[in-house]
């Protein structure tokens, strides 16, 4: 360069080395800080371990057996399923109301089609996931491409989905020895497998193998990089090339999928088909995503925290129970960990101030 | 010769609010086109119409003698025109290189990236590197730090070398100097050079006359939503470029029509 402005001459005779960061200013708080931001399940990895340890200490082999820590994966199997499910949506920056409703909704179309309409088990499986999906899929275009706020129109959808089930099921339950005897696919998810003391149900193996499916998917491929590009600034993503719509509505009909299958569990886990279960769904799985560190505002977190916001919340309520503590305290305890939990969040953001 | 991206009555209308009034525009082959025009004047809004991000309401524009209708961003970008929008469009809980390559990730060769749609981390990680280094502004330490923890600079840096790396028919900057300091600026102005010199041209939009008085071939004034004149900037000086833009002095006759 040969014509350079007169004030840039300066420049050009300033040191070259390469501005490094300062080491030693950063505090044991900052690295703590640094090391969330990085890897942001780590707090409720961390009070997951700790709460157990403390539970196993004061209550013994009561809590600390294969049988007590198995029956909490039992316990948690349908929050865990939904939770995934709201964790898809709530990385789009979106919240989903409406997962407990398809869930219930799915599991009485799986149920009413094999029991009223006499079709082939296999059919009414396929035919429940459909319409968990399509439930999904209208959340997702009202999103997408009317532009709705998610609050609203899940808000709008679990009243119409919940009110559908009633309405479609004449409020009828199908008893779980009726199952067994003329369906027993309805059932699959409650199997078990049982080595020593601990008890596996299909339900909580597929928990599990869900959100290792989930976190691969979200870390390893494209499809999950703009998931986490969408919930963290839409306009930006569109400008740098992701389609921030067809990403939208594919969350959206991912969640419905897998609350359907969160239906299909359900059936595995109670026995029964019963149109009034599963009713808090979408305020547990809210729960789980938040204590597990994903954020509310989209963008962060990781779907193996909203697992381990899912144990701690039933590490709690068997612990307390095993205590003989009244089960309020439960939920004072939730609440606590839920406003600990946004908390940290808000200051694992200001990592860069 | 033809020019290269060619925009003819161009309007857009924000409501009432008239963007885009019946605007032209002409970039050539192998020029640095710098658009300059005061606040409001509806440059941003005229390099978003050639570049996809948004869809004029009348007009039309030739890429390489074509017609081309954009409906997004990624129209545009497959067109081969690449942009450095002002508000940078970074996903700030990503790391660099997942920004870089947001919306044409590299997936891993054979069964894990066919069948499991794998990314290769690796190696867009090794590219991205390449890149910013090529850039030599950076003084980033790991790669994968989220574009939220650097700099303004830094940032608009990755964003320039994203564009960089990418555009093979043109790259359009908006404000690329905005927020860099004289050394960084410097640094993107010899990129701009070297970029031309591989034959791409290049839209400039800056406020920083120096910059475009040094770089320019050709100075596109853009004032009330349209082409006012298009000016040699051999030919004026740059208080001649302010006043023409302000409206305080009459274009010339000859230029307007070029």
């Amino acid at each position: 360069m040969s014509d350079t402005q007169e004030y840039e001459k300066a420049a050009a005779t300033s040191p070259t080395t390469v501005a490094a960061f300062a080491t030693h200013d950063r505090s044991m708080v900052k690295s703590i800080q640094h090391g969330l931001h990085q890897t942001p399940w780590m707090v409720p990895a961390i009070v997951l371990v700790g709460s157990i340890l403390v539970f196993g200490l004061v209550l013994g082999q009561k809590f600390f057996s294969p049988f007590a820590l198995t029956l909490i994966l039992q316990q948690v199997q349908i929050v865990g399923i939904l939770g995934a499910a709201q964790s898809l949506v709530i990385l789009t920056a979106g919240i989903d109301l409406s997962v407990g409703a398809i869930m219930v909704l799915s599991s009485v179309v799986m149920g009413l089609f094999s029991f009223r309409y006499g079709l082939p088990v296999e059919i009414a499986v396929a035919a429940g996931i459909a319409c968990g999906t399509f439930c999904g899929f209208i959340n997702g275009f009202l999103v997408a491409v009317m532009k709705l706020p998610p609050f609203i129109v899940t808000l709008g959808m679990w009243q119409i989905v919940l009110a559908t089930n009633f309405l479609y099921s004449a409020n009828e339950t199908i008893r779980a020895q009726d199952i067994a005897d003329q369906a027993p696919l309805l059932q699959f998810f409650g199997n078990k497998i049982a080595f020593g003391g601990a008890v596996f149900t299909y339900g909580a193996i597929f928990m599990v193998l869900l959100v290792l499916f989930l976190a691969y998917v979200l870390k390893q491929t494209a499809w999950g990089r703009h998931v986490y590009a969408v919930g963290d600034d839409p306009e930006a993503a569109e400008l740098s090339g992701v389609q921030v719509k067809r990403t939208l509505i594919s969350v959206y009909m991912l969640s419905g999928l897998i609350c359907a299958f969160a239906g299909w569990a359900l059936i595995g886990r109670i026995g029964s088909v019963s149109p009034t279960s599963g009713q808090l769904g979408n305020i547990e799985s809210i729960t789980a995503v938040v204590i597990g560190g994903i954020s509310l505002f989209g963008g962060r977190g990781s779907i193996m925290g909203m697992l381990f916001g899912a144990l701690i919340v039933g590490v709690f309520s068997l612990g307390l129970r095993l205590l003989g503590a009244d089960a309020q305290w439960t939920y004072l305890l939730i609440g606590v960990l839920i406003i600990a939990a946004v908390t940290v969040d808000q200051w694992i953001r200001k990592v860069s101030v | 010769m033809e020019p290269i991206l060619k925009g003819r009555n161009l309007v857009k209308r924000y409501g009432r609010v008239v963007a885009l009034d019946n605007c032209d525009f002409d970039l050539h082959h192998g020029e640095i086109l710098a658009v300059i025009g005061d606040n409001g004047a509806g440059k941003s809004t005229l390099i978003k119409a050639v570049s996809g991000a948004v869809t004029p309401d009348e007009g039309k524009i030739w890429l390489e003698g074509k017609e081309v209708k954009f409906h997004s961003p990624l129209d545009g970008r497959h067109a081969g025109i690449e942009t450095v929008y002002q508000t940078l469009a970074m996903s700030p809980a990503l790391s660099i290189t997942d920004n870089m390559f947001m919306g044409r990730e590299l997936r891993k060769p054979g069964f894990r990236g066919s069948v499991l749609r794998q990314l290769d981390h690796k190696a867009m990680d090794a590219f991205a590197r390449d890149k910013l280094n090529e850039l030599g502004l950076m003084t980033i330490q790991n790669i994968n730090q989220a574009v939220e923890t650097l700099s303004g600079g830094q940032r608009q840096g990755v964003a320039v070398a994203r564009a960089a790396a990418f555009g093979s028919k043109v790259i359009i900057l908006d404000e690329p100097t905005a927020a860099l300091g004289v050394k960084e600026s410097r640094r993107v102005l010899e990129l701009i050079l070297d970029v031309r010199s591989r034959g791409i041209p290049i839209i400039l939009i800056s406020h920083n006359m120096p910059h475009v008085f040094e770089v320019a071939d050709r100075i596109h004034v853009h004032r009330l939503g349209k082409r006012l004149c298009v000016i040699n900037p051999k030919d004026y000086t740059m208080s001649d470029a302010v006043a023409f833009m302000t409206g305080a002095k009459e274009p010339p006759q000859e230029a307007a029509a070029a």
